[in-house]
């Protein structure tokens, strides 16, 4: 069960989307989680077969909590190597590698290195690959254009250590029990298994102390602590590091952090059906005291000319059918977005007393659900997208936001929220970070109003933008900057 | 189009993008933005699926005129 919120301890599952025997490949959807404050679907972290599903229908488990078995093909768990180093992870996949050996480097840094995107795989090298467990998008191709070939496949087969291939998925697979009717099946007591479940650790990575190399609670123990501490948190760029199926963007795909403990950016709300608008409210109460309490807040506030924007957008419009208009929040957002890339104290987390600035920019969008609460996914990349992409997604985000269909991805994902509370007709709105992003920016609404410019009085479309942001990252002056960044983007509408 | 014609018509598009709203309970006056809570996507949708039933389609400039429940069978009965 992975986290899907800070606040987020346990989930239900509502659906199955695979059964025992189904092949899975990383990012496959596998499931339907209720969290209490939406539905959401949650993919494979790994490729295999299904072996067993270990969490019943609208069964709650506490996160963290193995929700099925997936295997690797059979021919992907060979013996025991005796050259194999105890715990090595031939997949980056564990998170463990301050108790690992330094195995991990050396095992065959040709399986880790990271294309920057999925690298061409004939259908026959695929076949291959899946024949030996290989995964593609984990080798580094030395064909045409990085292409992988049967003697990378079988070159990354060779490579790998043996027993711990199976064992170094991410703990929210259920790995509880990897490989256990093969060879080189993980040891560890049942206090130890449950304790890892607990604590995110998978047992599988690790060297046991215990007799004849069991995993002990110890054992266990020690690594969730020596995770905490330094190498633990996630790089900032977290979407970039889980796969999202539906992202096309040319982002790497590297493991997921195995900690249920990563802290992930907020998102309340979602879908409060009967019964469930107490237990929405009390998430999002939950998570906004703890904002209140750990965030030292500032806020500004800036009056944006939007006479450019608009008269450019209502041109267009005009040419267009209804299907492909847009609306003034899509320029504004794509405005924030590009602002955040020229001001990166306003976009990132705030984690371990440290601010990770993230490179990439996604943008949270708050969406009101009509039924009460909100929910705020993100548009991923929302820098790097054209006005009508923007425009697209965020009307298929907003639309599966009110059904409470949205990927854990998009919850889990935004760097920076944008709350738009003009439509509902505020004039501003001064809103409260979503830990542990560091800034929040909100938007009023885009109404005329009397704009005086070089001794003339006139008549012009604006709005009142306002930022919420972390005082332990930024001040005034940049916060004030971001702001009027946004501003001066929105005077060129048409090179948005 | 008769205005029998576009309140139905309102009424179904409304039905597909805001189903939780009883036009039984709404006075013609009601504003679809601020009373029936309809943000700005939702009133493009709401135009693009009239749009698609009924064959009006509303260019912005027209927006103000059927900012309500009246003003827009009111323009679908005229441009209908």
């Amino acid at each position: 069960m992975p986290s899907l919120g800070a606040d987020m301890d346990h989930g239900k599952i509502v659906e199955w989307l695979v059964k025992p025997g189904d092949y899975v490949r990383r990012g496959d959807l596998v499931a339907v989680v209720d969290t209490n404050k939406t539905v959401m679907d949650i993919e494979s972290f790994q490729e295999g077969v299904v072996a067993e599903l270990l969490v019943g229908l609208n069964q709650t488990v506490p996160v963290g909590t193995p929700v099925a078995r997936i295997t690797q093909t059979p021919a992907e768990v060979p013996g025991p190597k005796p050259e194999a180093p105890p715990g090595a992870a031939a997949r980056p996949g564990a998170v463990v590698p301050t108790v690992a050996s330094p195995a991990p480097e050396t095992a065959g840094p040709s399986s880790t290195r990271q294309p920057p995107g999925p690298p061409p795989v004939a259908p026959p090298v695929r076949h291959l690959a899946h024949r030996l467990g290989v995964d593609t998008d984990r080798i580094h191709g030395t064909g045409r254009d990085g292409a992988i070939t049967r003697a990378d496949v079988e070159h990354a087969a060779a490579a790998r250590p043996g027993p711990s291939r199976t064992a170094a998925g991410p703990p929210e697979q259920g790995q509880s029990e990897p490989g256990a009717v093969e060879p080189g099946r993980v040891r560890a007591a049942p206090r130890a298994r449950l304790l890892a479940a607990e604590l995110g650790v998978d047992p599988s990575a690790l060297a046991g102390t215990g007799p004849d190399g069991a995993i002990t609670a110890q054992d266990i123990q020690l690594t969730a602590q020596a995770r905490q501490t330094p190498p633990a948190a996630p790089p900032p760029e977290p979407a970039a590091e889980r796969p999202a199926p539906e992202k096309t963007g040319p982002t790497q795909t590297t493991p997921e952090p195995s900690a249920p403990e990563v802290p992930v950016p907020e998102s309340p709300g979602g879908e409060p059906a009967a019964g469930r608008t107490a237990a929405l409210r009390r998430a999002i109460g939950s998570l906004m005291s703890r904002s209140k309490q750990t965030i030292p807040h500032y806020y500004l506030s800036a009056t944006l000319d939007l006479r450019p924007a608009m008269d450019w957008m209502q041109h267009v419009n005009a040419q267009r059918p209804v299907a492909a208009r847009l609306v003034p929040s899509a320029l504004l957002l794509k405005a924030a977005a590009l602002a955040a890339r020229d001001v990166p104290e306003v976009n990132g987390f705030y984690v371990d007393d440290e601010f990770r600035p993230s490179p990439a920019v996604h943008l949270g969008v708050a969406v009101a659900l009509r039924q009460g609460g909100l929910v705020a996914p993100a548009l991923h990349d929302a820098d790097t997208l054209t006005l009508d992409e923007l425009m697209a997604q965020l009307r298929d985000l907003v639309g599966r936001a009110r059904a409470g269909r949205l990927q854990r991805a998009e919850m889990a994902d935004p760097t920076v929220t944008v709350t738009n509370l003009g439509d509902l007709g505020v004039d501003s709105v001064f809103g409260v970070i979503y830990p542990p992003q560091v800034a929040l920016l909100g938007l009023g609404r885009v109404q005329e109003q009397p704009w005086a410019e070089n001794g003339m009085l006139g008549v012009r479309h604006a709005v009142t933008a306002t930022l919420s942001a972390d005082h332990r990252v930024s001040d005034g002056l940049r916060g004030g900057r971001y702001l009027a960044r946004i501003g001066e983007l929105l005077q060129a509408p048409e090179e948005l | 189009m008769n205005e029998q014609d576009a309140r139905e018509a309102v009424r179904a598009a409304l039905r597909k993008v805001a189903p939780d709203v009883d036009l039984d309970d709404v006075d013609g006056g009601a504003r679809l933005r601020q009373d029936l809570e309809l943000d700005s996507l939702d009133f493009l949708r709401l135009v693009e699926v009239i749009d698609t039933d009924t064959g009006v389609d509303i260019p912005e400039r027209d927006y103000p005129a059927v900012a309500t429940v009246d003003g827009l069978v009111g323009y679908l009965g005229s441009h209908g």
